[in-house]
Formats: structure tokens, C-alpha cells, sequence
């Protein structure tokens, strides 16, 4: 009685697993240069290489392989303000405002051929492929959406964000050295927040999505940096103290220095 | 030299920092104000967040009014009493612009506010330093009566009562015009985030009447003060003040400060304030002009927290 149970057990998760297998005929295999990025006294920005290769197994349709790639790179999230200048009385000031609510401080999109390329734009929008088409949650009053990506709010918002290289989007930077094998690189300027980077690569072909894999890498203060930020952080008025002495001693030694007579 | 500061999170040139700091340092030392209305928007168009910039530059305006004040006190040119006097007022008025401060932020608008009253302030000042200087240049070119310094003139505010005698300065006065005066300065250094230097020398010259050689020393000296306690309440409140910022402005900061101040000694009276208000109009303007003209982008983003 059991066995059969047993039996019922396995060829159900049987089915399931076939009846997912053929989106898995193909796997990302990855890897970041780098999952620690530490921040020195020197450090002023880095260049990170992501790379790998897809493999195929038996399940893979014979001769495919013309396949498509896009890396997502989004940085730690955090709550933004767009404000909005207009003209009252004779002067400029902000008036209107949107909130954007959790949306990533770096973001940056790779792709080794133009998105139009890849998939049809009913795709593109639910796989989030390209700045226009990434998730950015708005408050818009009492709601939370995100809007149309002509939205002058989110438009000004993603390119005050690609002014300082921190939103990216480039359909070119993904190589693929072998039908099969892939690098690409994530450039990360010396503004880029501290925190926890999560990377996103999914696989294309014909079209449509074949599989997807994820990685992460994180970029954190070491000794010098992070002894003043916890400082800074956790005994504020130590700090405090100590800044202001620091002031003092600076001034007292210039005079010093500086005596003529 | 790039440099990664730890609480501003980006990497900067040290040495332009430290030229920004001698520059912002040498003007200071020479007209004994802080500088924070130079130093502040010099620090944010180089791309450090402006609640950054405002809570480092606190602790380097201290350090270079120090510098100052000490080179001040060995020329004997700082009023102990009236600094003193002052800065009970001074202390007052923070307390009170503390206040009102959060009450306009929970009114919103803040920042309008602030922008108009620096135009405001800056102008109005600067145009009136400029102006009263080039009378006095004017007067001396004319080889007319020499400039005259303190005419004596015994207006309402010598009339009021509890006087006592500010030795250094040479002058007899009213101690209520003085804690007054200390009580504005504060209120407006708490409400705008400046050490009110640029206000105060105007005000100790021409309402005062304190005589130019103690102004600038002793002027300093209520923005030593104000400038320590402003770096602990930042460091305390907001966690904002980056060390390693304050300390390359400061090296910068007090080294320009000297030769500022010695530069200032050589400089006549009516010279110095002419150049003072020129600079103060100056800065006044430009303000004047970002509200006017149309902005190159109407947009701009701040991150409000609720991180990761």
C-alpha cells in the first residue's frame, strides 16, 4: 500500500519536473570578478567583470544558438524626491514633487544587442528590459504605481540618475567570446552607494525568456573608512568632541607655524 | 590625489579641496567672517550632498576663525568683554532660530525661505557696505576732511541705560544694543546655517560703532563659538560631519586664514569694506540670479532615506 503510494509520490513529482524541464534545457553558469568590493582611502570607483557561459543539455533544441543576454545590476534601495521647478511670482521655485519609493541607488542594464532585437516589446515590458521598462513604484497620492515611461517625473528622474553614471543602459556591452561564452563588464563610479548589488542574467532565445540565474556582489568599508563611518554613526557626540578639538588643535598649530614674530 | 570620504561616500581631489579651503580661508582671515556662504555652495557644486557639506564646513569655519583669533589676540585686537556680552545674546538667539527652524520645516518651504533671505540679507548688506565704502574711498581721493572714523555722534542707542566701558574697543555702551545684536546674529546662523559673520561686522561698525582694529578680532570669536557648537549638534543629531572632509578644509582653511588676516592688517578700513560688500553683493546676486533666471534643470532628486 505504502509502495504504491510511494510510487504515486514519484511519478507526480516526475511530471512536475518534465513539465518544467524544457524551459531549463539550457543553464547560466556565472560569476562577478569581484563579490567584495572594498572601499579604501584610495578607492574611487571599479570596474567589474561578470562572466559566463550558458550550457546546454539534452533537452536543447538542436542549432540554437544564437542566444540573447541581459544583466540587471541594481544597487541598494532607497526612498527619492523629484521635484519640479516652476515660475511663481517672478521667481523659480519647487513645486510639484513625486516620491519614488524603494527603487535601486545603481541600476544598470547590459544586453549584447539592442532590446527591439531581442524580444517584442510585450516581452521587453515584462522582463523589465531597458530603463523604460524597469519597475520604479511612484507614490501618486494615496496609490503606489509606477507610470508610463514618458512620465516627465521619471524621465527627469532616470536621467539626473545616467548624468552621474549611476543608472546605465547599454545595448552593446554584452560579448559573447563563443556561441556559448559571455563577459561583460559592470562599471561602478566612485559614487556608487555602499551596500549589497544584486545581478540578474537572463537568457533569450527566439525571443522569449529560456532561463535566468542570479549572483550578487557587495561593496563595503574597510579599516579606515569603516572606523569613521561607525564613529560617526554610533558615538556622535565622542565624534563630535573630537572633530571640534581636531578644529581647534589645526587652528592652534597654523598660528604657531605661521608666527612671524 | 583622489581621496574616498567616509561619510560623504565619494571620492575627491585633495588638492582642489585644500585650494578651495586656503581661498574660503584667506577671505575669512582678512574680513574676520566665516565663510560658510562661500564654502558651503563651493562644496555642493563639487558633489558632496548639501546636509554634508553644511554640517563639515561648521567645523572648518571653527578651526580657521581660531587661527584668526589667535593671531587677533596677539595683536591685541579682540574685545574680551564685548565678545563675552555678545554671546549671551548669541546663544539666546540660536536657541530661538533652533525653533523656528522646525517649525518652517513642518510648514514647508524651507528652502524658499532660506534662498530668499539670503538674497535678501546679501544684497542688502553687501550694497550697503559697498556703497558706504566707496563714499569713504570717494572722500579721501577728494583729499576733503579725512574719513571720518567714529564721529561721535551719540544717536538713540547711546541714550539707553546699563552701560559699561568695553576697554579694548575704547567705547562706552549700552550692553542692551550688544546682547541684541549677539541674539539676531544667532537666530539667523540657526535659521540660514551661517555663522552670520558678514552680518555682524556691519552691524558692530556702523551700529556699534566699535571701532574696525577689535571687529574683525572679536567677531571671530562669536564665530569660534557658534561654529563648536554647531559641529556637536550636527555630529550628535545627524551623524553628518565628515572628518576627513573638515580636516583637508581645515589645513587648507587655516593656512589661507594667516595670510588673510595679515593681508587684512594692511588693508586700509574703507578699503576693506568696500571689498567686503563687493563680495557679499556678489554672492548676494548670484542667488538673486538662480532664483530668477530659468534654471538649466527644472528637475532635481534628493534621497529621503528608507534605505535597503
Amino acid at each position: 500500500m505504502s509502495a504504491r503510494a510511494s510510487l504515486i509520490v514519484a511519478s507526480l513529482v516526475l511530471g512536475a519536473v518534465l513539465a518544467i524541464s524544457p524551459a531549463c534545457a539550457e543553464r547560466l553558469i556565472v560569476s562577478v570578478s569581484n563579490h567584495r568590493v572594498t572601499v579604501t582611502p584610495n578607492y574611487s570607483g571599479e570596474e567589474l567583470v561578470l562572466f559566463g557561459s550558458v550550457e546546454k543539455d539534452a533537452q536543447t533544441p538542436a542549432g540554437r544558438n544564437n542566444y540573447d543576454l541581459v544583466v540587471t545590476v541594481s544597487g541598494p534601495r532607497a526612498d527619492m524626491v523629484t521635484r519640479r521647478k516652476e515660475r511663481r511670482f517672478g521667481i523659480w521655485i519647487n513645486t510639484d514633487s513625486r516620491q519614488f519609493l524603494k527603487v535601486p541607488t545603481y541600476l544598470a542594464l547590459f544586453s549584447n544587442r539592442p532590446f527591439d532585437d531581442i524580444a517584442s516589446p510585450e516581452v521587453q515590458r515584462r522582463q523589465q528590459l531597458g530603463l523604460n521598462n524597469v519597475l520604479l513604484t511612484q507614490r501618486v497620492g494615496p496609490d503606489f504605481a509606477d507610470v508610463v515611461p514618458n512620465d516627465p517625473f521619471r524621465s527627469a528622474f532616470v536621467r539626473l540618475r545616467k548624468q552621474h553614471g549611476l543608472y546605465r543602459e547599454e545595448q552593446s556591452a554584452v560579448t559573447f567570446l563563443t556561441p556559448t561564452l559571455f563577459r561583460t563588464g559592470i562599471p561602478l563610479p566612485g559614487e556608487v552607494p555602499i551596500g549589497t548589488y544584486d545581478v540578474e542574467i537572463k537568457l533569450f532565445a527566439d525571443g522569449a525568456l529560456v532561463t535566468r540565474t542570479e549572483t550578487a556582489f557587495e561593496i563595503v568599508k574597510v579599516g579606515f573608512e569603516q572606523f569613521i563611518a561607525n564613529a560617526a554613526h554610533n558615538n556622535g557626540l565622542a565624534y563630535g568632541l573630537v572633530t571640534a578639538f581636531m578644529a581647534l588643535m589645526t587652528g592652534w598649530m597654523a598660528s604657531i607655524v605661521f608666527r612671524k614674530d | 590625489m583622489q581621496l574616498y570620504l567616509p561619510i560623504a561616500d565619494i571620492p575627491v581631489n585633495v588638492f582642489l579641496i585644500l585650494a578651495m579651503g586656503a581661498a574660503v580661508g584667506f577671505v575669512s582671515g582678512m574680513f574676520g567672517i566665516g565663510g560658510g556662504f562661500l564654502m558651503t555652495p563651493l562644496l555642493i557644486f563639487v558633489g558632496i550632498a548639501p546636509a554634508v557639506a553644511v554640517a563639515s564646513v561648521a567645523s572648518h569655519i571653527a578651526a580657521s576663525s581660531f587661527s584668526g583669533a589667535i593671531s587677533y589676540w596677539r595683536r591685541r585686537s579682540i574685545d574680551p568683554i564685548l565678545a563675552l556680552v555678545l554671546l549671551t545674546g548669541g546663544t539666546v538667539g540660536t536657541a530661538l532660530g533652533v525653533w523656528t527652524f522646525t517649525l518652517l520645516r513642518s510648514l514647508g518651504q524651507l528652502d524658499l525661505l532660506i534662498a530668499t533671505s539670503y538674497v535678501i540679507l546679501l544684497t542688502t548688506v553687501g550694497g550697503l557696505m559697498f556703497w558706504e565704502g566707496l563714499r569713504a574711498l570717494l572722500r579721501a581721493r577728494r583729499g576733503g576732511a579725512a574719513a571720518i572714523r567714529r564721529p561721535g555722534s551719540h544717536g538713540w542707542i547711546h541714550g539707553l541705560p546699563l552701560k559699561m566701558r568695553f576697554k579694548r574697543s575704547k567705547i562706552y555702551l549700552s550692553v542692551i544694543p550688544v546682547v541684541v545684536i549677539g541674539l539676531i546674529i544667532g537666530f539667523i546662523g540657526a535659521v540660514m546655517g551661517i555663522g552670520g559673520g558678514f552680518i555682524l561686522v556691519p552691524l558692530m561698525i556702523y551700529v556699534l560703532r566699535v571701532p574696525t582694529s577689535t571687529v574683525v578680532g572679536t567677531s571671530m570669536v562669536l564665530t569660534l563659538v557658534t561654529m563648536i557648537f554647531a559641529t556637536l549638534l550636527h555630529a550628535v543629531t545627524n551623524h553628518l560631519v565628515d572628518a576627513v572632509l573638515a580636516l583637508i578644509l581645515m589645513i587648507g582653511g587655516v593656512t589661507g586664514a594667516q595670510f588673510g588676516a595679515r593681508a587684512g592688517q594692511k588693508i586700509r578700513g574703507e578699503h576693506l569694506r568696500l571689498l567686503l560688500g563687493l563680495l557679499v553683493l556678489a554672492v548676494g546676486i548670484r542667488f538673486a540670479v538662480e532664483l530668477v533666471i530659468r534654471p538649466a534643470d527644472l528637475f532635481t532628486i534628493r534621497e529621503t532615506g528608507g534605505g535597503v
